[in-house]
C-alpha cells in the first residue's frame, strides 16, 4: 500500500522523530480523504439540484429550463466553467448563486426575499439553493475554468474584490490575505491555499462547491465567504452580496485555467 | 421524527448502485457539552436495505461511525422501476424508513 | 517569502496583460471597494457591521500597503503600537501556564455565533503556532514556539518582549500577520500572562 511505501522512504531517510510524526499525521489525513472520495455524498446534492431544475415552481410554475446562466437561456453544460460573468439583463456582474436568485425571481415569479430565504441547508432545513447549484456545477465536470474578465464591469470588480482581499479589519486585523497570502502554511492540521498562488488557484477555487462532511451537506462558494468573514470575526456576509462577487472575480483571475472538479469532497 | 434520507439508486451495469445519505448525530455518549455534561449516546444501530422482499444489505453499526452516515453499495437483481427500501433504528428505538424507485443509470 | 506576486504592481501587470478598455484608478478602486464592503453586511449583526467598517490607522496602512509597509511607515507603525502596550499593575508577568495552554487552545470569542459575552475569549495560538509537543494538531502560519523558554531564557527582559509581543505584535513587526490581542481588547492582561507562563515557566510542557 502506498502509505507503507512512503513511510519505508521517510524511515529510510533518517527524519528526526518529531519531523515523522507530522509526515504520519499528514499521510493519515490523506489517507481518510481517498477513503472519502470513493462515494461523495454530493451526488445525492447533484441529482435533487436536476429535479428542482426541471420542476415547475414558484408562483408562476414554471421551470428554471429557460434560465440563461451566461451562455444562452437553458444551456447549463460548461456555464459554471464561465462564472462569474457580466450580464446584459440585469446589467451587473453575477455568480452562479446570484444568478439562480435571477432565475427563480425572474422566470419563477419568487419573490426576492423568498428566493434568498434558506441559502444554507440546516437540520431540518435543505436548501434548494444548494442543490441546485450542485447540479449545474457538475455540469462542467472536467471542463477548463475561464471566466472571461473582459467587460469593464467585470475589470471592475476583479479591482474592488481585489481591495477586499487586502483588508485588515475587526479585532483580529484578519484579511483574507493574512490566511491566504502565503505558500505551504496551515491553520491547525487545515492546508490554505495561497490564492494568487495560480498553481494552487487553479486547483482549490475549482473543487467548489464542495460536500463539506464537518457540515453534512453541499457548500457553496458563497457558504465559504460567509464562513471565512465568521472566523474573521467580520458579521454576516449578505447573500450574493456584491462584495462576495468581486472576491470570486478576483479569484478567478488566478484560478483561470484549472479543472472544474465540482462538487468536490472536503473535510 | 429525523430528515428524510437522500437516497438514489440507479442502473451500472447488470448491478443496482445504491447511495444513501442518512441525517442522524451518531452521539457516541463519549463527548462532553461545554458545561462539562456527557452529551448521551445516540446512534443508528441496524440498517436493512430490501428490494423486492429480500434482505439485500444488512449493518449492525456502533459509536465508530460518524454523523449523517454516507452508505454506498452495489446489489444485483433490480431493475429499473422497481423500488429499494431502506431502514434504520437507532439505540433510542427511533426509526426512519425511505423509499427509491431505481433509476436508468 | 516574497514573490512577484505579492508586489502592488502585479495587480496593475496583471490588469493591463487582460487588455482592458477601462479600469479604475487605485483610489476609485479604494473607494469603490468601501462603498462595496459597507453594503455587503447589511442584514447581519449591526454593532460588529460598525467595528469593520471603520478601520484603525494600522489596519488602513497595512491595507494599502498590502502589509509591506516602506521603511518609514513601517518604523511609525511599529513606534505607535510600542506606545500603546499596558503591562499589569503588578508588574508580574508570569501567570499560571495551565491556564495558558487551555487559552492557547481555546478559539472561542468575538464571532457572531459567540454571543456569552461573560465567557472569556480564547487565544487560538494553536490555529497558528506549535507550542507544546503534545498537542500535534497546530498550524504554521506562525512560527513554532516549542521550547521557546528553554531557547529564549526565561528572565525578566524575555518575559516583557513576550508579554508585549502578544499584547501587540506589530510593535515588533509592522503589518504582522498576528492579532494585535492586548490592544484590540481580545485577551485580558491576565490571561496574556498565562500565555508568558506557558512558553516561559521552565515547568510548562513546551520548555521540558
Amino acid at each position: 500500500m502506498a502509505f507503507h511505501r512512503v513511510l519505508a522512504a521517510v524511515l529510510a531517510a533518517g527524519l528526526p522523530c518529531v519531523c515523522l510524526a507530522q509526515q504520519d499525521t499528514q499521510k493519515e489525513v490523506e489517507r481518510y480523504r481517498e477513503l472519502l472520495a470513493e462515494g461523495n455524498p454530493a451526488d445525492l446534492f447533484e441529482a435533487r439540484g436536476e429535479e428542482l431544475w426541471k420542476a415547475p415552481r414558484g408562483p408562476k410554475q414554471v421551470s428554471l429550463e429557460r434560465c440563461d446562466l451566461g451562455l444562452g437561456a437553458g444551456v447549463v453544460k460548461g456555464a459554471y466553467a464561465q462564472l462569474p460573468r457580466w450580464f446584459p439583463d440585469t446589467d451587473r456582474v453575477q455568480d452562479l448563486e446570484s444568478r439562480l436568485l435571477t432565475c427563480m425571481v425572474g422566470l419563477q415569479g419568487f419573490r426576492p426575499e423568498d428566493a434568498a430565504k434558506n441559502p444554507f441547508s440546516a437540520p431540518g432545513r435543505p436548501s434548494d439553493l444548494e442543490a441546485l447549484a450542485s447540479f449545474v456545477a457538475g455540469q462542467s465536470r472536467g471542463m477548463t475554468l475561464a471566466a472571461p474578465l473582459r467587460h469593464p464591469k467585470e475589470i471592475e470588480a476583479f479591482q474592488i474584490g481585489e481591495q477586499l482581499f487586502y483588508r485588515r479589519a475587526g479585532p483580529h486585523d484578519f484579511a483574507c490575505v493574512s490566511c491566504h497570502g502565503e505558500n505551504g502554511k496551515r491553520i491547525r492540521l487545515q492546508e490554505l491555499p495561497r490564492l494568487t498562488d495560480p498553481a494552487e488557484a487553479r486547483r482549490i477555487f475549482t473543487s467548489w462547491p464542495a460536500y463539506r462532511v464537518s457540515q453534512g451537506s453541499v457548500r457553496t462558494m458563497q457558504h465559504r465567504l460567509f464562513d471565512c468573514y465568521w472566523q474573521m470575526r467580520h458579521p454576516q456576509l449578505d447573500y450574493a452580496s456584491e462584495a462576495s462577487i468581486a472576491l470570486e472575480v478576483f479569484m478567478a483571475k488566478y484560478a483561470n485555467g484549472g479543472e472544474i472538479r465540482a462538487p468536490g469532497l472536503k473535510r | 421524527m429525523a430528515d428524510p434520507m437522500r437516497i438514489r439508486a440507479s442502473m451500472a451495469g447488470d448491478k443496482v448502485e445504491v447511495r444513501v445519505l442518512m441525517s442522524h448525530e451518531m452521539e457516541t455518549g463519549q463527548r462532553k457539552d461545554a458545561s462539562g455534561a456527557v452529551v448521551p449516546a445516540h446512534f443508528i444501530q441496524n440498517v436493512t436495505v430490501t428490494h423486492a422482499g429480500r434482505t439485500v444489505l444488512s449493518a449492525q453499526w456502533g459509536t465508530s461511525i460518524s454523523k449523517n452516515p454516507f452508505v454506498h453499495f452495489r446489489f444485483k437483481g433490480g431493475k429499473p422501476g422497481e423500488k429499494v427500501s431502506i431502514s434504520w433504528v437507532d439505540n433510542r428505538g427511533e426509526r426512519r424508513t425511505d423509499e427509491v424507485v431505481i433509476g436508468g443509470g | 517569502m516574497r514573490s512577484i506576486l505579492a508586489l502592488p504592481g502585479f495587480a496593475a501587470l496583471a490588469l493591463s496583460l487582460v487588455g482592458c478598455a477601462g479600469g479604475l484608478s487605485d483610489d476609485e478602486a479604494r473607494q469603490r471597494a468601501e462603498r462595496v464592503f459597507r453594503e455587503s453586511f447589511s442584514h447581519g449583526n449591526r454593532q460588529m457591521a460598525a467595528k469593520v467598517e471603520q478601520q484603525d490607522e494600522v489596519q488602513a496602512l497595512c491595507t494599502r500597503y498590502r502589509n509591506e509597509p516602506p521603511k518609514d511607515v513601517a518604523d511609525g507603525i511599529e513606534r505607535s503600537q510600542g506606545a500603546v502596550i499596558r503591562y499589569p499593575a503588578s508588574g508580574k508577568l508570569l501567570g499560571d501556564w495551565r491556564q495558558g495552554e487551555k487559552i492557547a487552545q481555546d478559539g472561542y470569542g468575538l464571532r457572531f455565533t459567540d454571543p456569552d459575552t461573560k465567557r472569556p475569549n480564547g487565544g487560538g495560538c494553536y490555529n497558528c503556532h506549535r507550542i507544546a509537543p503534545a498537542e500535534i494538531s497546530y498550524g504554521t502560519v506562525g512560527p513554532s514556539l516549542y521550547r521557546f523558554g528553554a531557547l529564549r531564557g526565561t528572565g525578566e527582559a524575555t518575559q516583557r518582549y513576550v508579554y508585549a509581543k502578544i499584547y501587540d505584535s506589530q510593535a515588533f513587526l509592522a503589518c504582522s500577520h498576528m492579532p494585535r490581542f492586548g490592544h484590540n481588547g481580545v485577551l485580558s492582561e491576565a490571561q496574556i500572562t498565562h500565555l508568558v507562563a506557558l512558553l516561559l515557566d521552565p515547568g510548562s510542557p513546551v520548555n521540558k
